[in-house]
C-alpha cells in the first residue's frame, strides 16, 4: 500500500517521533542548499479549496528537493466543473504523478481518495477534518523551540471549528501534554473531542481568561476567531478583543514562553508582539517546508 | 404475516411464552429483541414489503429476562451470523435460533462486529460518504458503550443509531 498521510490518528507516538527526527536534515535544503533527492519525481497538488500557505510550502518543498509539480489549474476550467467525481480524478492523476497533495472541502475526502489511489495521498486539509501536515509542523516547532515532553500549553481561539486545533490536541495527547483550552463559550471544544483526548492521556483544563495561565505555560498557541461564526458583528468584536495577545499581557509570561499561530492572523496577535522574544509564528511557518520535505521524501520512498 | 396465536391458559407461563407466536418449520427466530426495535431489525435484514419470505413479528411481548421484548421469525431462510451481527446495534441482547423441522439446530447470541460497512449513514452532512462519490459508509465500532466512529470524517454516532440505518 502507498504511504498515505491522512490523519494523525493513523500514527503512533513512535512513528511521529521518527518523522520529527528526520526533519532537521531538511532544514538546510529548505534554506536553499541544493538537493536532487526527488529529482525525476512529479507531485500533483489538487486544491479544491483556496490555500496559499499550504500549497506554496508543498511546492517549495518539492522544488527545492529537485522535483516537479503539476496542479489542477483553475477549478472552474477543470474536469471538476464538468462534474467528475474525486474518485475518478484521483485514478486519472494516479497514472501521471508520483504523489498527490489533496485539499478538499468535504471531511473524509482524503481517506476516500486513498482508497482509490495507487500513489501516496497527502492530506492538506479535508473540510473541518484533518490537517496532519500542519500538526506535524506544529509539533516540530514545539520540539525545536520549546520541549515536547512535560509540555504545558494553552490553546486559544476557535476550538470548536478549528481543524488545526483538533489534530494538534489529539497529537499532544499522545505526549500527555497539560493543555489549557481558552475560548469564548460558543467556540469551546466539543465534549466528544475532550473525552477522546482525556482517554489518550491528556490533562485538560478550561478557562476563558488568558491572564489565568499566561504565567504558567511553555507554549501559547493562538488561532484565528472567524468573524463568520458570529451572527452578531458586535458580539464578534467583543469576543475577538478579549483574546488579543499584547505586549502588556506578556509582562506576566514565563521567560521561555513561545507564541505560535498557524497563520494567517487577523488581529489576535498585536504586531508589536512580533518583536518580542516570545514570537515564533514565522519560524513555525518556515518549518512547514522542511516538515513537508520529510513527508514528501517518505511518501515517495526516497528516504 | 402469519397468524399470532394468543394462549388463553394464564396458569402456564412457559406454554404462554412458547405459544404466543406460532412455531415455524424451517427458518430463523430472532428472540430477545429490545422492545420496539423489531421493525428496525427487519430494516437491517433488508426485509421490506416486497420481500417474499413469510415473516412474523411480535412486539412488546412480556419477557422474564428483559421485561418486554420483540420477536421476529423469518421462515425458510437461515440467516448468516454476519448478517445478524448488525442487529446488535439496536438489540444487543438478541438471540438467534436456526430452526429445521420445528427443532432448534443452532442457537447463538448476536455479537457486534468491529467494523460496519454500508449499514449506517454518517450523521455528518459534510462527510464525503454523504456525497455522490462512489463510497460506502464505514464505521469502527466501540462495543461498550455502543459508539460508531466514521472512518472517513471521525464523526461519532452514540445515540439514536436506529435513525441512521440506511
Amino acid at each position: 500500500m502507498p504511504n498515505h498521510i491522512i490523519s494523525m490518528r493513523d500514527f503512533s507516538r513512535d512513528e511521529i517521533d521518527a518523522i520529527l527526527n528526520r526533519v532537521k536534515q531538511f532544514e538546510p535544503i529548505a534554506r536553499g542548499k541544493r538537493s536532487d533527492l526527488l529529482s525525476g519525481k512529479l507531485l500533483a497538488t489538487l486544491f479544491y479549496e483556496p490555500s496559499t500557505r499550504t500549497r506554496l510550502s508543498f511546492e517549495t518543498a518539492m522544488k527545492r528537493l529537485g522535483g516537479e509539480v503539476i496542479n489542477l489549474g483553475a477549478l472552474e476550467a477543470s474536469s471538476v466543473a464538468k462534474g467528475e467525481t474525486l474518485a475518478d480524478t484521483i485514478r486519472v492523476i494516479g497514472n501521471y504523478a508520483d504523489a498527490i497533495v489533496l485539499r478538499h472541502p468535504r471531511e473524509g475526502a482524503a481517506r476516500m481518495a486513498a482508497e482509490y489511489s495507487k500513489i501516496p495521498i497527502i492530506n492538506a486539509g479535508d473540510g473541518a477534518g484533518h490537517h496532519p501536515t500542519q500538526t506535524l509542523l506544529d509539533l516540530y516547532t514545539i520540539m525545536r523551540e520549546s520541549n515536547l515532553s512535560g509540555l504545558k500549553i494553552a490553546i486559544v481561539g476557535d476550538l470548536k471549528y478549528g481543524r488545526t486545533v483538533h489534530s494538534l490536541a489529539y497529537a499532544l495527547s499522545l505526549y500527555h501534554a497539560d493543555m489549557t483550552l481558552i475560548s469564548p463559550k460558543q467556540l469551546a471544544m466539543p465534549d466528544t473531542i475532550k473525552k477522546d483526548l482525556k482517554k489518550q492521556g491528556a490533562i485538560i483544563s478550561e478557562t476563558s481568561n488568558i491572564e489565568d495561565v499566561i504565567g504558567d505555560v511553555d507554549v501559547l498557541y493562538v488561532t484565528r476567531i472567524q468573524k463568520e461564526r458570529f451572527p452578531d458583528p458586535a458580539e464578534y468584536q467583543k469576543v475577538a478583543g478579549s483574546y488579543r495577545i499584547t505586549e502588556e499581557l506578556l509582562k506576566f509570561a514565563r521567560e521561555n514562553l513561545i507564541i505560535m499561530h498557524p497563520l494567517p492572523r487577523v488581529d489576535e496577535i498585536d504586531p508589536a508582539v512580533d518583536r518580542t522574544r516570545y514570537a515564533r509564528y514565522f519560524e513555525q511557518s518556515f518549518y512547514g517546508v522542511p516538515v513537508r520535505m520529510a513527508l514528501l521524501a517518505m511518501a515517495m520512498e526516497a528516504v | 404475516m402469519t397468524e399470532i396465536n394468543e394462549t388463553d391458559n394464564p396458569d402456564n407461563s412457559s406454554i404462554k411464552r412458547e405459544m404466543r407466536v406460532r412455531r415455524i418449520k424451517h427458518g430463523t427466530v430472532i428472540d430477545h429483541i429490545t422492545a420496539g426495535q423489531a421493525l428496525n431489525v427487519l430494516r437491517i435484514l433488508g426485509i421490506s414489503g416486497t420481500t417474499r419470505a413469510v415473516v412474523t413479528v411480535a412486539m412488546n411481548v412480556p419477557s422474564g429476562v428483559i421485561g418486554m421484548k420483540d420477536i421476529v421469525k423469518v421462515e425458510d431462510r437461515e440467516l448468516e451470523e454476519e448478517e445478524v451481527d448488525r442487529i446488535s446495534l439496536i438489540a444487543p441482547n438478541a438471540t438467534i435460533n436456526i430452526i429445521r423441522d420445528f427443532g432448534v439446530i443452532e442457537k447463538f447470541r448476536v455479537d457486534l462486529p468491529e467494523r460496519l460497512e454500508g449499514v449506517v449513514k454518517c450523521g455528518n452532512p459534510n462527510c464525503i460518504s454523504n456525497t455522490s462519490e462512489p463510497v460506502i459508509s464505514k464505521f469502527l465500532v466501540n462495543k461498550k458503550p455502543v459508539e460508531l466512529r466514521c472512518i472517513y470524517c471521525d464523526h461519532v454516532i452514540s445515540e439514536g443509531i436506529a435513525e441512521h440505518l440506511i
